[in-house]
């Protein structure tokens, strides 16, 4: 299968994050599977007018293209022109290119949060009336409606995330490949379920904090990072912990909170990004699935519990007490 | 005279469009467009300073911790306070890191492919620059893409992930590393400099930076440098894109000591530290509105209209009016190595290239002291308390040149953001006086084949700038 890239209104980290995927690497795992790429703007050699006659093939049909991937959002601004990015050299909005692309290739896949939902592009006031291929946030409906289907009958595919991981791109692609990827397999966000049935939460190395409420107070601190840091790990999708970034870390791991970003709209979260909001002194937003009511008791019981160890090292930057070891059999 | 549009121009970072007027078989006159507009320093109007931190390394996924390492100085200057003396190093180790990949990335993947074209075939190097360097294909950049991805452990391991990590604050680093860590990191450091010593220079990093004339350089024949440079000499490809001479570093890797890389401008052999009082952003063929304004004064206020004269959405940065280059190449020549100020000379696609390998194996040797450097007993992050009214800068070198961010911040919000990226220098378009930027300057002269309707050669120079287009405009 073949594959055309194009980098839409983004910063191109989801294309540099692709390169990051191992074991193998990214050029020998797609050519292991039969993938190749028709274009990419990192990789490939041709440039320029070379690109502009295949690109006119594609549209007109006489170039065969088995999967779009498009990355950055799309900029409808300014007034709906679409010409806050003009595709270089063709004097033509990104918008169109995009528009008339589609339709062609077999399968569309929105490779991370800003060709997904908008993204980081759509920040603010959104001057550049950035949208996702499918969604407008978390809206259902971007540059395509709602109901728009690619060739295979699968909506665009959301490869969400800020960047997106490696592995969910050539997963994907592969999984696409095998033909072992349908509509059953996306979910309500279009996002492929094999990372987004799971949470950020799942395997964080601050699992034990959070089972106490023993919290940080400060980045850099061990503890939970959910009750004053603005972590919802506990609410974001993604199997970032299990699966782990760039050897085996995660945002976690590293000291700083999950910020949502596979999610539609985590570029404003109504407060700042390292922050907790909160309703009389309680925190805002309670763990996914989680009933409130029993929450709010588990918390409070666990709160009283926590173990001495827990509550000096949450608000240390290093483990200062370690684990009590058991005495000898007599 | 002709015209050729050379768009859209790949193996660069982002969106770049070139105009050339062809004469008598070589370009007259260059213009370069950033056709991507996302207004970042819009974005952040409003909103707390502390969200820059996550913002601002988002303008790009090929300099995000160079982004976010600025934002932090930025914060930390606008505090009126230093990180942490073992987060002020762990940031920078973090940031060399990011330099280093781009660097071997700009050249395995993006800068000597287009050696391996078609038009070169039937040279005596060609079937060497065939195996190791077809564009997306070559042995050379299936090994440099794993070795970078090694590399990035560090990232990982310090950072949480890359791009896009939020581990570096203004009062330090989030994760404190122990001595584990940095046993771990110091032995991906190791595998590193295998990687280097044995594919890319063919020999000792130390060799390599001990050369100091143009005549040591041209005798190094090992590695893929020496194919380089055997290359470059014999397609006369090395020589083409003489830069103006003028050289501007902010100084990379602030240390409590001081820079690790001092900063400065080189005019031609005159030195002098760097006037940032001196800056301005000329727009007037830019498609912005207002006044040329010094950063801490300035605005981003696209014109929707992309008015005719205008051709860009890059503003044009000048220090004392004039135009300056920045990257590898001139990081090297203000900290006054040998062999940098022996190509300073030259200053053209060899020079350039040159400087980034050159900076490859100093940097690499240079994490390998700092490593050695940090202590785990001590604290990587200090507690910073932000005012609500007042300025900031915070200045660095990505792996591309100087990178500025200049923070106002009124009521506890930001009210002013405006950021100054290496290839914003570059790539930047005509001034008021009608001054090309050093790109378009660089680009006149370059020979155009009869029926090129992409020059190879504006290829070649364009590329060993290494813009990064998504950060020029941001």
């Amino acid at each position: 299968m073949n594959i055309l890239w194009l980098q839409s209104g983004g910063c191109g980290g989801c294309t540099m994050s692709l390169l990051c995927a191992e074991d193998p690497n990214v050029l020998d795992l797609l050519d292991g599977a039969g993938l190749e790429f028709l274009w990419h703007p990192s990789l490939s050699e041709a440039t320029g007018a070379e690109v502009r006659r295949m690109l006119d093939a594609v549209a007109t049909g006489e170039q065969r293209l088995d999967i779009l991937c498009v990355e950055g959002s799309i900029l409808r601004g300014p007034n709906g022109t679409g010409r806050y990015h003009l595709l270089a050299g063709t004097g033509r909005s990104m918008m169109e290119w995009v528009r008339d692309l589609a339709p062609k290739a077999q399968h569309v896949i929105a490779v991370g949060t800003c060709a997904a939902y908008g993204g980081m592009t759509s920040a603010g006031e959104n001057l550049t009336d950035a949208v996702g291929l499918q969604y407008d946030g978390g809206h259902a409906g971007g540059l395509f409606p709602a109901k728009w289907r690619s060739q295979s009958g699968l909506p665009v595919i959301n490869v969400a995330g800020c960047p997106t991981h490696p592995d969910w791109v050539t997963e994907t692609l592969l999984l696409l490949k095998a033909g072992a990827l349908g509509n059953d397999d996306l979910d309500g966000l279009a996002r492929p379920r094999f990372y987004a049935d799971t949470l950020v939460h799942h395997a964080c190395t601050k699992n034990e904090f959070y089972e106490y409420k023993a919290s940080a107070e400060h980045l850099c601190e061990m503890g939970c990072m959910m009750e004053h840091l603005g972590c919802v790990g506990t609410q974001a999708v993604g199997d970032c912990n299990t699966r782990g970034w760039n050897g085996a870390n995660s945002c976690t791991r590293a000291g700083y909170p999950c910020i949502n970003c596979t999610a539609p709209e985590f570029e404003e979260p109504g407060h700042g990004f390292t922050e907790t909001p909160k309703f009389a002194g309680i925190p805002v937003g309670l763990p996914t699935d989680m009933p409130k009511a029993w929450f709010m008791a588990l918390a409070s019981l666990s709160k009283a519990a926590t173990p001495k160890r827990l509550a000096e090292n949450a608000v240390s930057d290093r483990v200062t007490v370690p684990p009590t070891l058991r005495k000898p059999k007599p | 005279m002709t015209t050729l549009l050379v768009g859209p121009f790949n193996r660069v970072e982002g969106d770049l469009e070139i105009r050339l007027e062809v004469q008598d078989g070589a370009v007259s006159a260059a213009y370069t467009n950033s056709p991507l507009f996302r207004g970042f320093e819009r974005m952040m109007l409003g909103k707390g300073p502390l969200d820059a931190l996550t913002i601002t390394p988002r303008i790009c996924g090929i300099c995000s911790i160079s982004q976010s390492a600025a934002a932090a100085l930025a914060l930390a200057d606008l505090a009126g306070v230093q990180p942490a003396p073992e987060g002020a190093k762990v940031a920078a180790l973090l940031h060399m890191i990011e330099n280093v990949s781009d660097h071997m990335a700009h050249f395995n993947l993006f800068f000597m492919p287009d050696y391996a074209r078609a038009a070169y075939a039937g040279a005596d190097w060609h079937q060497t620059v065939l195996e190791r360097f077809t564009a997306g294909q070559g042995s050379a950049l299936r090994r440099a893409i794993e070795a970078r991805a090694d590399l990035l452990h560090v990232v990982g391991m310090l950072g949480g992930k890359w791009p896009h990590t939020l581990a570096i604050q203004p009062g330090g680093v989030t994760r404190t590393p122990t001595a584990r860590d940095l046993i771990r990191i110091g032995a991906s450091l190791q595998a590193f400099r295998r990687y280097l010593e044995a594919q890319t220079f063919g020999g000792k990093l130390e060799d390599f930076i001990a050369l100091g004339t143009v005549q040591q350089l041209e005798a190094w024949t090992t590695g893929d440098a020496g194919l380089f440079l055997r290359v470059a000499e014999a397609t006369g490809t090395g020589a083409m894109g003489r830069g103006t001479g003028r050289y501007l570093s902010f100084g990379a890797y602030p240390l409590p000591e001081g820079r690790v890389f001092k900063g400065g401008t080189w005019d031609n052999g005159a030195e002098a530290p760097v006037d940032f009082a001196a800056i301005r952003e000329d727009i007037s063929h830019a498609w912005m509105l207002g006044e040329a304004a010094h950063p801490s004064a300035g605005a981003t206020v696209p014109d929707e209209m992309m008015r005719e004269g205008a051709y860009s959405w890059c503003k044009a940065p000048r220090l004392q009016g004039r135009t300056f280059e920045t990257g590898a190449l001139a990081r090297q020549i203000v900290v006054g190595h040998p062999l940098a100020r022996a190509l300073a000379a030259e200053g053209g696609v060899r020079a350039r290239v040159a400087g980034r390998l050159l900076e490859l194996a100093l940097t690499q040797i240079e994490m390998e002291r700092l490593l050695r450097d940090i202590r785990p007993e001590a604290r990587f992050m200090d507690q910073v308390i932000l005012p609500k009214d007042g300025a900031g800068v915070g200045v660095v070198e990505a792996a591309r040149g100087a990178l500025g961010h200049w923070i106002t911040v009124k009521d506890g919000a930001i009210s002013g953001y405006q950021i100054i990226a290496p290839t914003t220098w570059n790539f930047s378009p005509r001034d008021a006086g009608g001054t090309a930027g050093p790109v378009e300057a660089a680009l006149v002269g370059a020979p155009v084949a009869e029926g090129e309707d992409t020059p190879l050669s504006v290829q070649h120079i364009v590329r060993s700038f290494d813009p990064c287009m998504v950060c020029t405009v941001h």
